[in-house]
């Protein structure tokens, strides 16, 4: 429903007679909205170093569900560019599988940050409480946020997976599903980042 | 006419013709004035709501300066407003901590963040650029709605048991993080933090809107060097705070994770009450950068705004154009790249590298250089001009005189070897409030005064305006020349006292008189806000282009519907300051005149236009 929205809106929202391509003001909110999560895991990440920097910082194993993780958001990026691709061939059944499939690897990818939390309790890294160290709170934080940013991209996702349904997406109205792609695919680089700094910076 | 309904209405209709079967054409009032996505109507919001949070702020600024001016007196007639905060005729000192941190709060946050930006960003930024609205209504309306929330929360937090947040605005933990460090640090800082949160939430919603309209949607002829600089400026205004507030964002949610999970980012080996609290680790200079890392920029965000609505009037009101528009432009720019990069100068004495703070000093002194550009070309504006003293011009005359005098200071404080002696002072008070705080006032009453007949479609009373403005700009340097000399003696912010210091007893008349210039810049407020309501509902009615300005919003009809133009968006072809141009028929010739119109003033390079 919102993304039918968004696209009638582009249709006659934005009339002012001039501009030739109606779909950039909603292109560049997103890339801006996708700026400023990118400052909040800068300010992160950064706190992260300062913070490890100053020493009194408690080092352990992080568990393997992390890699999993990885692989599967990549995975799941790769079948949200098939549905791209299948949706500007107007090619409905792969679109609805292929996206299908991304929203189930985004709810596994979920689980299985869930998983890597319970395997840190088991290792005694708390979040808070008396025996927590900043590394180990850190490792929540980055997580939970980026998860609570994974939430927002499913139910994006979700909404056009609907509108799929309702032969709302096809190759000439492909704006919402394109906007879709492009969040998805930054929440996945953005893990990437992540699990990269968390290895480098243990 | 039926091409006159401009578009933007009309999937509005269509998404509630369905309810409503009966409904006039005209939006329900509902739509019109609360749930509006029209950014005019929004400006309006935001613009009230600045105005109410500025009277609270004035008012608790009045609260504590009776107490650091009269200290011996009694606060018992205060009683029935202030209840238990008086005990047996005195103020609370924990509410006088109280008091100067929401003072804090409410001024930079909520009305020289969100009534300044929020006001003129949203009221111009499509008038002056030729668009019909924003990038998206609807995350315009939702960014005014998440600031009525946080507004709501923050308000609410005033009445709480143990009152509002106290920890200063700058809300260093520990003592925001613990609890049981001080009362303000109990439900008035988890408010504190909850509202600064949604206000965050608010800013960026606005901000991206105002960054993708100025990119996306302007009009035929409009190239970003015909932007008028009120544009340039809400532009980079937006894209600082697109760069900052998150950050900020990560520093609070640091914080309330601190205080309300246990973990220790920001704090460590703390005893209260010979208890040593279990939390290891944590690291409270990390708040700081991470606070000032917006907080810097957020000086930026208060004042770039002001600086773009003043060279605006000047160029209109001098009758000239505006001197070194390039300039400016760069200026702007310089001045928000720098501060991006200066934020630890407000931690010299945090036990900072000195090498480090060398850097940090060089990088704070070098914006002495765009901001001296700003001056000069504003003078320069100035100088032989066919000045038009009207309220707004003014107000703008008073922004470019009192930021040069806290501008001034701004010099010495930056230096990392005075700070050590000023810091923490009455002198940074009085630095900042005069050329943060009362100069992005300035800025805001020019802008309202200035624009106020295409917001209303009426006139603000001048006689009125000009009592208004001799009060304020008297009341201001009544209040922040003498604060620098009681800052260079050596009194120290935030405290609730000075009786109990031998030194200080000399200069008891000096803070009874800032404390009487204070009240009474304060009181003087009342003239604006009389002024302001009576003339929304009986003021002269405004013709068009009251002040014969060349900006796009002077082409609008006296009330701009939504969507604006009636008709076609007007193409730009000049840009905005063609003003006593030798050789055209008036002293001003508008940006949607073509060249062919003026042929008699026409410069050589121009001829190819024509």
């Amino acid at each position: 429903m919102m993304s039918q929205a968004l696209d009638n809106k582009l249709a006659v929202n934005l009339s002012s007679g001039n501009s030739v391509d109606r779909s950039l003001p909603f292109r560049m909110l997103t890339w801006l909205l996708i700026v400023s999560i990118i400052m909040l895991f800068a300010a992160f990440t950064s706190a992260y170093i300062v913070r490890r920097s100053e020493g009194n910082w408690q080092e352990f194993a992080f568990p393997q569900g992390l890699l999993w993780n990885t692989i599967v958001i990549v995975l799941s990026s790769v079948t949200m560019q098939l549905a791209y691709f299948a949706a500007k061939k107007d090619n409905f059944g792969a679109l609805k599988v292929t996206l299908f499939l991304t929203f189930a690897l985004g709810i596994v990818f979920l689980a299985g940050q869930w998983f890597v939390w319970e395997d840190l309790v088991a290792i005694k890294i708390f979040f808070g409480g008396n025996n927590a160290n900043p590394s180990g709170s850190f490792i929540y934080v980055l997580t939970g946020v980026h998860g609570f940013h994974l939430i927002t991209g499913l139910v994006f996702l979700l909404i056009v997976l609907v509108s799929t349904f309702n032969f709302k997406v096809h190759s000439k109205k492909m704006l919402s599903l394109e906007l879709c792609t492009t969040y998805w695919h930054f929440l996945g680089a953005l893990w990437v980042y992540l699990y990269v700094f968390l290895t480098i910076f243990k | 006419m039926a091409n006159t309904n401009i578009t933007a209405d009309t999937d509005v209709h269509a998404a509630h013709a369905h309810h409503e079967h009966d409904e006039h054409h005209d939006e329900h009032w509902l739509f019109k004035y609360i749930f509006s996505q029209d950014h005019k109507m929004i400006a309006k919001q935001f613009l009230i709501m600045g105005i109410f949070w500025a009277f609270l702020g004035g008012a608790l600024s009045s609260l504590f300066r009776i107490q650091l001016g009269w200290p011996e007196a009694s606060f018992s007639w205060l009683e029935p407003i202030l209840g238990q905060w008086v005990e047996g005729g005195k103020l609370n000192p924990e509410f006088f901590l109280a008091l100067v941190t929401m003072h804090g709060t409410i001024m930079v946050f909520f009305v020289l963040t969100a009534g300044l930006s929020g006001t003129f960003s949203n009221f111009l930024i499509p008038l002056q650029i030729g668009a019909r609205d924003m990038a998206s209504g609807f995350m315009n309306m939702l960014s005014f709605w998440f600031f009525f929330l946080s507004s709501i929360i923050m308000f609410v937090s005033l009445f709480l048991q143990t009152g509002p947040a106290a920890a200063g605005w700058t809300i260093y933990p520990p003592l925001s993080a613990l609890p049981q460090a001080m009362p303000g640090s109990g439900a008035g800082m988890t408010y504190w933090l909850v509202a600064m949160a949604l206000f965050i939430i608010s800013q960026l919603l606005g901000g991206v809107n105002y960054i993708t309209t100025v990119i996306n949607l302007r009009t035929r002829g409009m190239s970003m060097t015909k932007m008028p600089l009120t544009i340039w400026a809400f532009f980079l205004t937006a894209v600082l705070g697109l760069l900052s507030f998150p950050v900020l964002f990560a520093a609070a949610l640091l914080l309330i994770f601190d205080r309300s999970f246990g973990t220790s980012f920001y704090l460590s080996d703390i005893y209260v009450a010979g208890q040593a609290l279990p939390n290891t680790g944590g690291s409270p200079i990390l708040f700081q950068h991470l606070f000032w890392f917006l907080g810097h920029p957020e000086v930026y965000i208060v004042i770039l705004p002001a600086m773009g609505l003043v060279s605006e009037v000047l160029a209109t009101n001098a009758r000239k154009p505006i001197f070194g528009y390039r300039a400016m432009i760069g200026s702007i720019f310089g001045i928000a790249v720098l501060s991006l990069v200066v934020w630890a100068h407000h931690m010299f004495v945090s036990g900072m590298n000195p090498f480090l703070g060398s850097v940090f000093m060089f990088l704070t002194l070098i914006i002495a250089v765009p901001s001296a550009v700003k001056v000069f070309n504003w003078l320069a504006t100035l100088w032989r001009g066919n000045i038009v003293f009207t309220t707004a011009m003014l107000y703008a005359i008073g922004f470019v005189s009192i930021f040069i005098s806290g501008g001034l200071t701004g010099i010495l404080l930056g230096n990392s070897a005075v700070d050590i002696q000023l810091h923490n002072t009455y002198f940074v008070v009085a630095h900042f409030h005069l050329v943060m705080g009362s100069a992005a006032f300035f800025g805001m009453f020019c802008g309202v005064y200035h624009w106020f007949p295409k917001m209303f479609g009426r006139m603000m009373d001048e006689k009125l305006g000009y009592v208004h403005f001799w009060l304020t700009f008297l009341g201001v340097y009544l209040v922040f020349i003498p604060m620098h000399y009681v800052g260079i003696a050596g009194f120290p912010r935030r405290y609730y006292s000075f009786t109990a210091f031998e030194t200080f007893s000399q200069f008891a008349d000096l803070n009874m008189f800032i404390s009487a210039a204070a009240i009474l810049a304060f009181l003087g407020q009342f003239i604006f806000l009389f002024n302001f309501i009576y003339s929304i509902y009986r003021g002269r009615r405004a013709s068009m282009n009251p002040w014969h300005s060349n900006t796009l919003e002077w082409t609008t009809p006296v009330n701009p519907g939504h969507g604006n133009w009636p008709g076609e968006i007007p193409a730009v072809y000049r840009w905005p300051y063609d003003y006593s141009k030798p050789g055209a028929a008036e002293d001003f010739i508008p940006q949607n005149v073509p060249f062919s119109q003026t042929e008699s003033s026409n410069l050589p390079n121009e001829r190819d236009f024509e």
